[in-house]
């Protein structure tokens, strides 16, 4: 394998994690990560999602007319998704209960149709399948973290396994809503940090140069004023 | 008398116990996004619970007539394509007929389209069994939530803006710390309306 292969593959890990770097996807990454398990059902769900729409979508990326390229994106995904679900109602049951709404709402996952707009649309199958593989290795990585975090600290286990259950009488607060945007900010926050320490951009605020929809959005322009400073 | 009820329950849940954005996590981009000014939140919650009504009053007669029960295996991928479809046209809509509301919420709907909060109610509806009456003030509360949310959240990050925040804490960081304890005040309703 080429070098270059590689750092499209490793690319989604650290430097351009979509969860910390380019803070995409945060509905599924705040809402499913109750514990750690459900992080992982949530990852790699959408990671297979993610690599399928990314090989039909590149396969495609001549064929697609240039403006209606984005509903054709978002049929794709909601094909793979739709197929996802399927299997993980069938096989996983105690899976899709847990992530309930969240498993279709995989389709409006930002991240999948950032990659798609980003880099499948422009790109041959392989490298968009390692990108994929990639950003969805790196989304799924984060969403275990975030869930054995908030697991540990709201129920003293990790994955099921009692750690600090026995001795600590756990925080429930980081199992509900507000526990999850806390975690959130503190992991922003730590990743930032590493960002800073070597020398990389740390992340701001959400802006437009992330946003999924800036692509069919005519007034990207205009959006600058809505989300620019004072 | 009974319809009644649940429909005060119905709007109660949706604004305050189960807020869309505090407690169910859906919309969180334009929540963290858009939240800079209250203006531009206005707008914003104003273009989503519009496109949440008509979205819902479109998807679930669909859902009932024609996808229920052979189909429903196509519910996630008719309803986005739905979704799709109703934010251009209501664009369109606008910007022929009501040019001030269109110049001042057209920035936003083309960022609705991939909003979860959206294509997260019209499923929402479904999944709990609403009927059809239900269904449209479950969407109309959702959006009035997602109002004021983001209104409420708007306030708090016009005070952070000001504030002497920790180095390692700002931009995003402390933006999402603050919304936790948004969420940790919304806590303080469980329980209402039953």
């Amino acid at each position: 394998m080429k070098k270059g292969y590689l750092s499209y593959l490793t690319n989604g890990f650290i430097k351009e994690n979509p969860v910390l770097r380019l803070v995409l996807g945060t509905c599924p990454t705040l809402a499913v990560t109750t514990a750690a398990i459900n992080g992982i059902g949530m990852g790699v769900s959408a990671t297979i999602v993610l690599v399928c729409s990314n090989i039909v979508i590149s396969l495609l990326r001549n064929v697609i007319p240039d403006k209606v390229r984005i509903p054709a994106f978002i049929t794709v995904i909601a094909g793979f998704v739709s197929v996802v679900q399927m299997l993980v109602k069938a096989f996983l049951p105690s899976i899709d209960t847990a992530l309930g709404i969240y498993l279709p709402l995989i389709v409006v996952n930002c991240i999948i149709l950032a990659r798609a707009e980003m880099f499948a649309s422009k790109n041959s199958v392989v490298p968009s399948i390692l990108d994929g593989l990639g950003m969805g290795i790196g989304f799924t990585a984060v969403l275990t973290l975030m869930g054995a975090i908030r697991e540990l600290l709201g129920a003293g286990t990790v994955f099921g396994l009692s750690v600090t259950s026995q001795f600590i009488s756990p925080m429930i607060v980081f199992l509900l809503p507000p526990g999850g945007f806390f975690v959130f900010g503190i992991l922003v926050a730590a990743s930032n940090a590493i960002a800073k320490k070597n020398g990389k951009k740390i992340v701001e605020h959400l802006g437009c140069e992330n946003c999924p929809s800036k692509a069919m959005c005519q007034n990207a322009s205009k959006c600058e004023e809505v989300t620019a400073d004072e | 008398m009974n319809n009644t009820t649940s429909i005060v329950a119905i709007l109660l849940a949706g604004i305050l116990t189960d807020n869309m954005v505090l407690s169910k996590f859906l919309g969180i981009c334009p929540f963290l996004g858009v939240s800079k000014k209250p203006g531009t939140a206005f707008s914003m919650s104003v273009a989503v619970t519009l496109v949440m009504v008509v979205a819902t009053a479109v998807t679930h007669p669909i859902y009932t007539y024609l996808l229920y029960p052979k189909y429903t295996y196509l519910e996630t991928i008719v309803f986005i394509l739905v979704i799709a479809a109703i934010v251009q046209l209501i664009e369109i809509v606008l910007k022929r007929f009501i040019k001030p509301v269109y110049n001042a919420l057209g920035i936003y709907l083309p960022l609705i389209t991939t909003n979860c909060a959206v294509l997260g109610v019209t499923m929402l509806n479904i999944t709990e069994n609403m009927n059809f009456v239900q269904s449209l003030f479950n969407a109309l509360a959702a959006g009035l939530g997602f109002m004021l949310a983001m209104l409420l959240f708007a306030g708090v990050r016009s005070k952070i803006e000001n504030a002497d925040v920790p180095e390692f804490l700002k931009g995003l960081p402390i933006t999402l710390i603050a919304a936790a304890l948004v969420s940790l005040s919304f806590l303080g309703f469980a329980g209402i309306g039953g």
